[in-house]
């Protein structure tokens, strides 16, 4: 009961986002602060993450495949595939699950603890419009260039291992790289992110937005933000793997 | 003018507002006063639209803002500032951007004549200077100013405030009622509080609706509390030895039998 409860409350809040702006050009403002804290905001794990994900990719596969008749620059392929396909726009979206959504969750609930929601909606300003749909709008433009960066350096951290551990010469990699690439598998990895991005901001804006309580709370529901765009995330990523491959 | 008419707000089954009525004036400093849990808070969320009535309606100006879509709510909202129990300052903005931010939302004036009318305001409450200070620099007097300055920073015709003493010292709180009585009678403005500071009470409550359990058990003006023959509101208002005191010698000050030579300006002074 609760559950559905909570779902007819999101659906209530992503319908009450779409109304007349008091001010283009305040909109505007929140949307590209929200942009740089989501955006450059979440760079750095996604650097790193992305960097050492390849790089073990490419030492495991290079581990498992002990088969002589297997061209060694099948590494780089099923390195490019893996990190295009699943760990550049998954792994990437539930560790900015973490960040970023619980820095939605916590930022709003914070404001609706200390009374700052119901200052704005006393000024006749549309909360959710205003606080909440830059947020998805931000997450929407940032992550998938995100995920972009991600599958770069993915790929790149994978060579730069193989290379480093004496798997995979550069210009083997790089062959393997090439051969039998699927623009499609982007295109895939794209519309994946589009869609956790969306999960991964408008999950933890409904707790936060609708915290009831004090500190503790906010605690709460920024955890449940979390754990429940997690598992959207994986939700959705078998079900976008299974209607579009 | 705000009018309040059979009020009635349950959560769940249990009946927290029950048929309360009051009609406040412009240009006065009206008081909403009871014990915690009386429906102080509950009432002024319905008045100003942050909760919806079961029964009833407001009224401003004579228009049911009950009643009203969420396009014509949104206009009588401009016409309203608030002042939170907790300031609700925002974090992130310096004290400049706090107040300036209904004035960037709402007019299109230039950065210049919104900055004028900032430091204007934060001059009115004494606060000049602090442009660029954030929220966590100010003390909880300070908060409750600058919050003062950005509710009256856009002229509202409509002025509440929420507990506005709570969690300060008795002459910040003397500084804070006198603000707000200055501005009610500068700007002409509908003044609503909620309290139960008794000096409140007794220096600025032009107007007073005594809730006990949800409803309305007494309303008069500060006069007329003196005289109120209501032991819940005697029990309430006068509850110490000392506010006992006081009463009777304000008894004595109102029937002219000694001078009254209080000044809440001399007061306030620093």
């Amino acid at each position: 009961m609760t559950l559905l409860a909570d779902i007819g409350r999101f659906f209530i809040m992503l319908k009450g986002m779409f109304k007349k702006l008091e001010n283009r050009q305040m909109y505007w403002k929140e949307l590209m602060r929200q942009c740089t804290e989501i955006g450059f905001g979440s760079l750095g794990i996604v650097t790193i993450i992305s960097v050492f994900i390849g790089a073990v990719s490419t030492i495991q596969t290079a581990y498992q495949l002990v088969s002589p008749l297997i061209p060694i620059s099948t590494i780089a392929q099923i390195v490019r595939d893996t990190v295009i396909l699943e760990f550049a726009p998954t792994l990437v979206c539930v560790v900015l699950a973490g960040v970023a959504g619980s820095r939605i969750a916590s930022e709003l609930g914070n404001m609706r603890v200390s009374e700052q929601i119901d200052a704005l909606e006393i000024m006749g300003i549309n909360t959710k419009t205003y606080l909440i749909l830059p947020k998805i709008v931000a997450a929407m433009l940032m992550i998938p260039l995100l995920v972009i960066i991600a599958m770069v350096l993915g790929i790149w951290g994978g060579r730069l291992a193989g290379t480093a551990a004496g798997i995979i010469s550069p210009n083997l990699f790089d062959k393997g790289l090439m051969s039998d690439f699927l623009p499609y598998n982007v295109f895939f990895a794209l519309t994946k992110s589009y869609v956790f991005s969306f999960i991964l901001s408008s999950i933890p804006a409904f707790y936060g937005y609708h915290v009831q309580g004090g500190a503790l709370e906010i605690g709460k529901a920024s955890t449940k933000a979390v754990v429940v765009s997690c598992v959207l995330i994986l939700f959705a990523d078998y079900i976008l793997s299974a209607l579009l491959l | 003018m705000i009018e309040v008419k059979n009020i009635q707000k349950k959560f769940d089954d249990k009946v927290v507002i029950e048929e309360v009525s009051a009609r406040m004036e412009a240009g006065r400093c009206n008081l909403i006063i009871g014990a915690s849990g009386s429906g102080k808070t509950v009432l002024m969320k319905c008045m100003v639209g942050l909760l919806n009535p079961d029964l009833g309606s407001i009224f401003y100006n004579g228009n049911n803002f009950t009643a009203m879509e969420a396009e014509a709510k949104t206009l009588i909202r401009k016409e309203i500032g608030m002042l939170f129990q907790g300031s609700a300052l925002f974090d992130s903005l310096t004290v400049e951007e706090n107040i300036m931010f209904p004035l960037n939302m709402f007019t299109q004036d230039t950065t210049g004549e919104k900055l004028k009318r900032v430091n204007a305001v934060l001059e009115r409450v004494n606060l000049a200077g602090v442009n660029k200070k954030y929220p966590a620099e100010l003390s909880g007097g300070m908060k409750k100013r600058v919050a003062l300055a950005r509710a009256v920073v856009l002229n509202p015709k409509y002025l509440f405030c929420d507990e506005p003493n709570s969690g300060l010292d008795p002459q910040t709180s003397l500084v804070i009622d006198k603000l707000i009585r200055d501005l009610t009678l500068e700007y002409q403005i509908t003044t609503v509080i909620n309290t139960h500071d008794m000096n409140s009470v007794m220096e600025i409550g032009d107007y007073i609706l005594y809730m006990y359990q949800g409803k309305k058990e007494w309303e008069g003006t500060r006069k007329e509390i003196i005289f109120s023959k209501n032991q819940r509101l005697n029990d309430f208002i006068f509850a110490s030895e000392f506010l006992r005191d006081a009463k009777d010698m304000r008894m004595l000050e109102e029937t002219g039998k000694i001078p009254n030579d209080r000044d809440m300006d001399q007061m306030t002074r620093p």
